[in-house]
C-alpha cells in the first residue's frame, strides 16, 4: 500500500554565506501492506512530517520513489487524494470560516461521493466521533479536540483506503484521547483501512501499533513489532524509557548506561 | 474546474454574506477609488482635446477596457499573488491534499463581494464611452475578445506572479509591478509611452495586447510607431503564448514547493 524506497529529502536554508542543507530525510525505505497500523516515531526535528508530506504529494523527494495505493504522490497528486485521508494535528485541513456542514458538504463536491453514500458516511462519522452538537460551527471557533474530531471525519468521508495521521493525539484530553485510539482501532480493525500515525504519546503506541517505525536524523533507525521494540532495551521499564532509549543511545534511567542502539 | 471554482466562490459568498459590512464598504471603496482615475482623465481634457492623438472617448475606451480585463481578471484570479501569504501560514499543504487543481483553491480563496467594486466601475466607464464613439459591428466584434484576451494575459501575470513566490516568500511586490502596474500602463494608450516601452510590452511582456493593438483595429487607427498591421490580430495568439508560460511555471512552482516544518 505504502512503498519506500531509498528517498531523500533535503532543504537548502539561510541566505547567502550563511546557506546550508539540511538533510531532513535520507535514504530511507520501508513497506507498508494493506491492512496494517503503523506507529511512526523519532524525535523532534527527526523527519516525520517531511516523509508524511512526501507520501501525501506535499513535497517532491530530492531522491528515490515513493508509491501510495499505487500511484507516484508527486505526479499524481489529486488522483493519489481521492484514496487517502491526511490529518496534521497541528493543522486544520478544514476551512477556517466555514462551519462544520458547510466543509464536510464540499468535501462531499469536490472528492465526488455519491448523495445517500455520503450521508449515512457522515451519520456513522458524527455519532462516533460524538461532532453532531458541533455541525453549525464555524470551524475557529471549535476547542482543538472538536476540531480534531472535525478534521478526523473530514479525512474519512470518502473512505479512502490509507489514512495518514501526523500528531492525531496532540493536545488531547484524556477521554477524548482514548475515544481517537478507539475509533483508529475499530476503523482499521472493521473496514481494513490502512493506518500510519506519527505520535509522540507512547500511549498510542501501545495502545494501537502492531508495528513501529523509528526514525532518527531522517534514518530509519528501527523496524519492528511492539515486543521487537521492548527487546533492543531489556533493562527498560517502560516503552518510553526504551523509545529514549533509542533516540538518545543512552538509558534515562539507569545514568551512565551508555549502550548505542540506534546510531548506524 | 469551472464546476469547482462555481462550487467553491459560492461556498464562500455564502459563508461571507453573514458578515456583509466590510466587504460592501470595500467594494463601494474599491468603485470610488478608481473613479478618482476617470476624474483624473477628465482634468487632462479640460486643458487640452486630445491625448498622445487620442480624443476623450477613445482615451476613456482605453481606460474602459484596460480596467474591465483586469477587474475580471482581478476577480476570478487575483488572489493568486497573495500565495505567499499561504504558503507562510503553511495553509498551502492542505490546499494540495484535495483532489482538486491547487490553483483553483487558491484563485478562489475567499471569494466575496468586495471582488465586485471595479467591475462596476469597468462597466459604468465602458457604458459612458462607447456610444459616443458611434463604433460599426464590422469593427466593434473585436471589443469582447479583446476583453478577454486582456483577461487571459493579466490571469496569467498573476499566475507568474503566485509561481515566483514557492521560491521567493517576498515576491508579491515584484508581481505588482506588472499586474497592477500593466494595468495602469493599459489604462491610456500607449502612444503617451516612448518607442522602446512599447516595443517591450509588445514583444517581452505581450500587455500591448490587452487593448492597444485591437483598439487601432476597432477604432481605425494609423499605429503611431509603425508596428506591422497583422500585430492588430494576434491578441489571442499572445494571451495563449503568455498562458502556456504561466501554467509551465505554476506546475514547476508547486514541484519546488518546500512547505513548512511542522
Ligand atoms: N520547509 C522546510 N524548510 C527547511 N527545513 C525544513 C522544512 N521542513 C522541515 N525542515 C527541517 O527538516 C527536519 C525534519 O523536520 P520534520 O518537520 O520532518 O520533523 P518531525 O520529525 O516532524 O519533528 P517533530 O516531531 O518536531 O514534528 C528538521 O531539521 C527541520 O528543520
Ligand atoms: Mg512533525
Amino acid at each position: 500500500m505504502i512503498e519506500v524506497e531509498r528517498v531523500g529529502r533535503s532543504f537548502t536554508v539561510g541566505r547567502r554565506r550563511a546557506r546550508r542543507t539540511v538533510h531532513a530525510v535520507r535514504d530511507l525505505s520501508f513497506t507498508v501492506e494493506a491492512g496494517e497500523f503503523v506507529g511512526y516515531l523519532g524525535p523532534n526535528g527527526a523527519g516525520k512530517s517531511t516523509t508524511i508530506k512526501m507520501l501525501t504529494g506535499i513535497l517532491a523527494p530530492t531522491s528515490g520513489r515513493v508509491e501510495v495505493a499505487g500511484l507516484d504522490p508527486t505526479r499524481r497528486r489529486t488522483a493519489l487524494a481521492r484514496r487517502i485521508g491526511v490529518v496534521f494535528g497541528q493543522r486544520t485541513t478544514l476551512w477556517w470560516d466555514l462551519p462544520l456542514r458547510d466543509s464536510f458538504e464540499l468535501i462531499r463536491h469536490l472528492y465526488k461521493v455519491d448523495q445517500s453514500v455520503f450521508r449515512s458516511r457522515l451519520e456513522e462519522l458524527t455519532a462516533l466521533l460524538d461532532l453532531s452538537a458541533f455541525m453549525g460551527t464555524p470551524v475557529r471557533q471549535l476547542s482543538l479536540g472538536q476540531r480534531m474530531r472535525g478534521d478526523v471525519t473530514a479525512a474519512l468521508l470518502h473512505d479512502p483506503a490509507v489514512l495518514v495521521l501526523d500528531e492525531p493525539t496532540i493536545g488531547l484530553d484524556v477521554v477524548s484521547k482514548a475515544a481517537m485510539r478507539g475509533f483508529l482501532r475499530r476503523l482499521n480493525a472493521e473496514r481494513g483501512t490502512t493506518v500510519l500515525l506519527t505520535t509522540h504519546d507512547m500511549g498510542d503506541i501501545e495502545k494501537l501499533c502492531r508495528r513501529v517505525m523509528l526514525i532518527d536524523h531522517g534514518r530509519l533507525a528501527f523496524d519492528g513489532t511492539l515486543d521487537d521494540l521492548r527487546a533492543t532495551a531489556p533493562g527498560e521499564e517502560s516503552i518510553e524509557d526504551v523509545v529514549a532509549r533509542l533516540y538518545t543511545g543512552r538509558s534515562t534511567t539507569h545514568a551512565g548506561d551508555g549502550l548505542d542502539t540506534s546510531k548506524d | 474546474m469551472v464546476r469547482t471554482y462555481l462550487l467553491l466562490a459560492w461556498t464562500w459568498l455564502r459563508a461571507s454574506a453573514q458578515y456583509p459590512g466590510p466587504l460592501i464598504t470595500m467594494a463601494i471603496g474599491s468603485f470610488a477609488v478608481n473613479m478618482l482615475d476617470v476624474a483624473a482623465i477628465w482634468v487632462i481634457f479640460e486643458h487640452t482635446r486630445s491625448l498622445a492623438g487620442f480624443g476623450l472617448d477613445e482615451v476613456m475606451f482605453f481606460y474602459g477596457t484596460s480596467s474591465m480585463s483586469f477587474a475580471l481578471s482581478d476577480m476570478l484570479f487575483g488572489n493568486v499573488d497573495r500565495l505567499s501569504q499561504h504558503v507562510k501560514a503553511g495553509t498551502f499543504d492542505t490546499i494540495l491534499i484535495r483532489p482538486t487543481s491547487a490553483f483553483v483553491q487558491i484563485a478562489v480563496d475567499r471569494f466575496g463581494v468586495h471582488r465586485f467594486g471595479r467591475i462596476a466601475q469597468a462597466t459604468v466607464v465602458l457604458a459612458v464611452a462607447l456610444p459616443r464613439l458611434d463604433l460599426s459591428w464590422d469593427r466593434a466584434w473585436m471589443i469582447p475578445l479583446m476583453i478577454l484576451c486582456g483577461i487571459v494575459i493579466f490571469a496569467s501575470i498573476f499566475t507568474l506572479g503566485g509561481a515566483m513566490q514557492f521560491l521567493l516568500t517576498d515576491a508579491p511586490e515584484v508581481a505588482n509591478a506588472f499586474t497592477y502596474g500593466g494595468n495602469t500602463l493599459t489604462q491610456y494608450p500607449l502612444s503617451v509611452y516612448g518607442g522602446e516601452l512599447v516595443r517591450g510590452v509588445t514583444f517581452v511582456v505581450p500587455l500591448a495586447f490587452v487593448n492597444w493593438q485591437p483598439a487601432l483595429f476597432v477604432l481605425d487607427r494609423q499605429d503611431p510607431f509603425g508596428l506591422p498591421y497583422w500585430l492588430r490580430f494576434a491578441a489571442p495568439v499572445a494571451a495563449l503564448a503568455l498562458a502556456a508560460v504561466a501554467m509551465l511555471a505554476w506546475r514547476a512552482g508547486i514541484r519546488r514547493y518546500r512547505s513548512t516544518g511542522s
